[in-house]
Parts: structure tokens; sequence; C-alpha cells
């Protein structure tokens, strides 16, 4: 007999079912987590280096490194003043909430203020799978082109805030921020975006008190919970 | 791309839901993917006949449900399904737009064999 099964299940539950766990393990540590995706050479690890260099006078900060195959970039987040820890992905395209459940333990959660995870370099994959952060940061930069937002929609749809990185480099590339800003406002209407450059630390500022004010706002929440 | 991971992931809650309903094959899978959704079919079949070798699932057909990307805008209510890269509304030119389908990426069904 040939029977028909209704299933109507997310293919990537499994992963979303971990980051929860993630999430909860986090929460329960007093952690704040940003998950920052880019293509590579936006800065990423710049602006990790830049942002622990801002606040580890008044955070712990702790830094997880997806990368292809190197540790060149956790060595830079480590010589930077944070705690760094490397996950090779043998050339997986993304991280996933698996790969952090096994990194976190790697970590004394409960001596760590800010966690952030830097995903592969990749505008398509990592937006598909959460990792149990709580905010995910999207980091653009002018030399990648204006026209990003329409040819990675998915990426720019799923993120809580956007870096515009190298805008120091505005005077020398042809980069339309109108257009730019228009493509990321049909997908994510009123997304709070920081145009900023890690080289001259223009707009850095802002940036950084975002952060601050994100992580006392999860510190109250959390509170109110318990 | 990240194929062979969804792949997986349809193998495994497919053999899931089998093993429940004692079913003895799986015959078929209903996928529904939205437009938005980065997955290319022939890629996820080329995986498929590897992986499901040897599974209840060794044969069985996938049908891929594509769903196409539909906005509707928020200023003048219009629905309008996108034309080329620009997602914006084609009447009023509004950038307050926001999709009603297109995003889709799940599982819907599957036809088993059963001794029943």
């Amino acid at each position: 007999m040939v029977k028909r099964i209704p299933i109507v299940e997310n293919i990537l539950g499994a992963n979303e079912r971990l980051a929860v766990k993630n999430r909860a393990a986090l929460d329960a540590a007093g952690v704040f987590s940003l998950n920052f995706m880019a293509s590579p050479g936006a800065g990423k690890t710049s602006l990790i280096e830049i942002t622990i260099r801002n606040l580890s006078e008044q955070l712990h900060l702790a830094v997880i490194d997806g990368d292809i195959a190197t540790s060149l970039d956790a060595d830079r987040a480590a010589a930077a003043g944070a705690i760094a820890v490397q996950i090779n992905t043998g050339g997986e395209c993304h991280l996933d909430a698996a790969m952090i459940q096994a990194a976190l333990p790697k970590l004394n959660l409960r001596m760590i203020d800010l966690l952030i995870v830097e995903n592969v370099g990749n505008l398509v994959c990592p937006a598909s799978f959460q990792l149990g952060t709580h905010k995910s940061i999207l980091i653009a930069s002018i030399p990648e082109g204006d026209d990003k937002p329409y040819k990675y929609p998915g990426m720019y749809r799923g993120v809580d805030a956007l870096v515009i990185n190298k805008i120091d480099l505005l005077p020398y590339v042809n980069f339309d921020m109108d257009y730019f800003q228009r493509g990321v406002e049909i997908l994510n209407p009123d997304l709070v975006t920081f145009p900023l450059s890690c080289s001259s630390g223009e707009g850095i500022e802002a940036w950084v008190n975002w952060v601050t004010t994100a992580i006392e706002q999860q510190r109250s929440f959390v509170d109110y919970r318990s | 791309m990240h194929e062979l991971t969804v792949t997986e992931n349809i193998l495994e809650i497919a053999l899931c839901h089998a093993a429940s309903a004692q079913a003895r094959r799986i015959t078929s899978l209903y996928l529904v993917i939205g437009q938005l959704s980065s997955i290319i079919d022939d890629s996820v079949q080329f995986y498929w006949d590897i992986i499901s070798k040897g599974t209840l699932a060794d044969g069985a057909c996938l049908h891929f449900q594509r769903i196409p990307l539909e906005m509707v805008c928020q200023a003048c209510d219009h629905r309008y399904s996108p034309h080329g890269e620009d997602f914006a509304c084609p009447d009023c030119g509004s950038t307050k737009v926001k999709p009603l389908a297109g995003e889709e990426f799940y599982l819907e069904a599957i036809d088993v064999e059963t001794d029943g």
C-alpha cells in the first residue's frame, strides 16, 4: 500500500533546534553574542580588532573564528586582546549551529561579556544557518560595489545591523550610495547602518556605542526574566 | 553552496517520518523551495542519488515545487512578482515592500509503501 505522509518540516530545522540550545547556553552565562558575516575581504577581522581595542578595558571579549583552513584571523583577534577559538571548517562554506556548540565549551563563558563569531567569508550560505547568536551583523565594503543588496537578497534580508566599511575609499571607487541604500531599504526596512572606516577610524564610535547599548539591553532583559 | 548539508537533512527528516509510519520504502519526496532560497535542484538530486543508496529512500523521486517571489507594497497594497533585480513596487515606486511568498524551504510530504 502506498500512502502519503504530510510532514511540512523546515529542511534546516535540526540546525535551528541546535541554535536555540546555543542561545540558551549563552543567555545562561550572561554572554551577548554577534555573528559577523561578509564577503571575503570586507573587513570582518579588522572590525573585530577595532571593536576589541575599543572595548577590552571595560569588557571581557572572546572570538570564535570560522575559516576554511588557517588560524590567521584568530591570531589577529588574540593579538588585539580577545580570547580566540579557531574553527576550521575544512572547506565548508559557512558555520553552523553544531560547530558553535562544539566550540562553546572551549570558552569559559561565565568570564565573557561579548562573544563575536566570525563566519566564513561568503554572502550566500551563512545566511541560511542560524548559530544562536543574539544579533547578525553584515559587513559590506565600498570596493565590493553598490549592487550587492540586489545580488544577495537573502543575506541582506536576515541581518540586524549593517556596517559599511572602507568609506575612506568612496572618492576613488564608483559606488552609488543612494542605489546601494535603496537596495537595502527594499530588503530590510529601517535597518540600522554604520558607515565607517576601520583604517581611518571614522564612524567607529557610533558602532562601538551601538554594541555597548545592545549589551546593556540584553543584560536588563535577562535580569528582568530572571 | 551547501546542497550536501541540505540533502542530508532532507534524507534524515524523511527517514525519521518513514520509520514512525513503519514504511517499507519511500517512493517520493515533495519539497517546497522559495525563489529566495539559494538551492540548486540538480545539485540536490546529484547528492540525493549518492546518499540515499542503501536506505529506505533508495530510488525515491524528488519533486521540487518552486514558489515564485511575490511581494506586497505597503504604500499602495499592490501585489506583484518582481522582474529582474529591482524589488521596488512597479506601480508607485515605493521601497516599503515585503515578500508574501518566495522564502519557503521545507519538506511538505513523502509517499511511502507500507505492509498494511
